[in-house]
């Protein structure tokens, strides 16, 4: 938490800390993000090493991967999207409760990487809406660490309050829309 | 395959002719004798594996589309190689070999899915690598690398994305050659400006 969210002196104010409700919210959700690994190619590997020891992705927080779309919150789509597995993914996204984020890992994941032909879909924010795109083919687990702390700012930076109340217009989201904006 | 049993073979079916081949011993085999051939090759040749199935599309020629089987003996540890002709062009078909080796189901499958070759007895001729209302044939020399515009497999992802199935771009991006000079320079990993203890980090970056 930044220290222009919070008021806090304990001389003062004995056990109460005065702040905003979108802080709270936004610090609680930054530090548990639940990630869904979409592991679709070679990519998957880094990200698995990046749960193992030597990286070790618990030192922010987030090492409690779930293979539910249900319990997760932070899409990792890790390889390649042929436009079969497209549908899929979109239906996975689609599953996952609000909030939700999605980090694209690799160039495959974001653009298509070096499958330029009729099977593969050109980057995956075509059909959900990324929030991080790290580069890499495939990046080193490192370089999924920063996207994941990236992620964890771009978090802190969001509306929730605003965003507990969905309007009516804003419930069908289509892809592409950026979230707190 | 020694040539006592090559030989033997071609005593057996007159129409097998020896197939031009750089490694192992291939063989022409007439459509309509596919099952009878590769029947001798497993019960009495020792090829009780089949490795791979595929095709060969000739483009302008005919017969436009040529059926592969890989035989392999574990106990002789030989390859062999058997090409068909399909014997029509606009409907490619060859009989299905399923019911010799377990192997030529998927394999079937896929040469089916990639190429539009039909195999006749099959149990389950379906695509298996894309999805079943896909239209086309990718591996056929008239369909372009890049693909063709379709729709996506599920109508209901389609209408929430906007998105098709849209042909790839074929040039430009870091994973395309320029192509403009020596392959030293112009390949994508000789454009690496990633720096380590031997190479310094480009200036202003």
């Amino acid at each position: 938490m930044q220290n222009t969210t919070i008021a806090y002196d304990s001389k003062v104010e004995g056990e109460i800390i005065v702040t905003q409700a979108d802080a709270v919210i936004n610090w609680i959700r930054k530090h548990s993000v639940w990630p869904m690994p979409m592991g679709l190619a070679c990519c998957a590997i880094e990200l698995m090493a990046a749960g193992g020891a030597r990286f070790d992705i618990s030192r922010f927080g987030m090492e409690v991967m779930r293979f539910s779309p249900r319990q997760a919150d932070c899409m990792i789509v890790a390889g390649t999207v042929t436009y079969k597995m497209a549908e899929v993914v979109r239906r996975i996204y689609d599953q996952m409760a609000e909030p939700k984020w999605v980090v694209a890992m690799g160039a495959c994941a974001s653009t298509g990487g070096m499958y330029r032909s009729y099977a593969t879909l050109q980057g995956v924010d075509q059909i959900i809406p990324v929030d991080v795109y790290v580069s890499g083919c495939p990046p080193r687990p490192e370089a999924l660490l920063d996207a994941m702390i990236k992620l964890q700012d771009k978090i802190g930076t969001e509306r929730s309050v605003n965003n507990l109340f969905p309007k009516k217009a804003d419930s069908k989201e289509v892809a592409g829309a950026t979230k707190g904006s | 395959m020694t040539i006592s049993d090559l030989a033997l073979l071609k005593e057996r079916f007159e129409t097998l002719t020896e197939r031009e081949s750089s490694d192992h011993v291939a063989l022409n085999c007439v459509s309509s004798q596919l099952i009878e051939v590769c029947t001798a090759l497993r019960d009495d040749f020792g090829y009780d594996m089949l490795v791979d199935v595929t095709g060969i599309d000739w483009d302008a020629q005919s017969p436009r589309f040529t059926g592969i089987y890989h035989f392999f003996s574990t106990t002789k540890h030989e390859y062999l190689r058997v090409a068909a002709d399909c014997t029509d062009d606009i409907n490619p078909a060859l009989p299905s070999l399923t019911g010799l080796y377990a192997s030529a189901n998927w394999h079937e499958r896929e040469t089916y899915d990639l190429m539009g070759i039909r195999y006749q007895g099959h149990p389950n001729l379906t695509r298996i690598l894309m999805w079943d209302a896909y239209p086309y044939h990718p591996l056929r020399k008239d369909f372009p690398l890049a693909g063709i515009e379709v729709p996506l497999p599920a109508a209901d992802v389609a209408e929430v994305t906007g998105m098709s199935v849209k042909p790839a771009p074929m040039v430009g991006g870091p994973f395309v050659s320029s192509a403009d000079g020596p392959m030293s320079q112009t390949e994508p990993r000789a454009r690496d400006e990633s720096w380590n203890e031997k190479k310094i980090k480009p200036h202003g970056k």
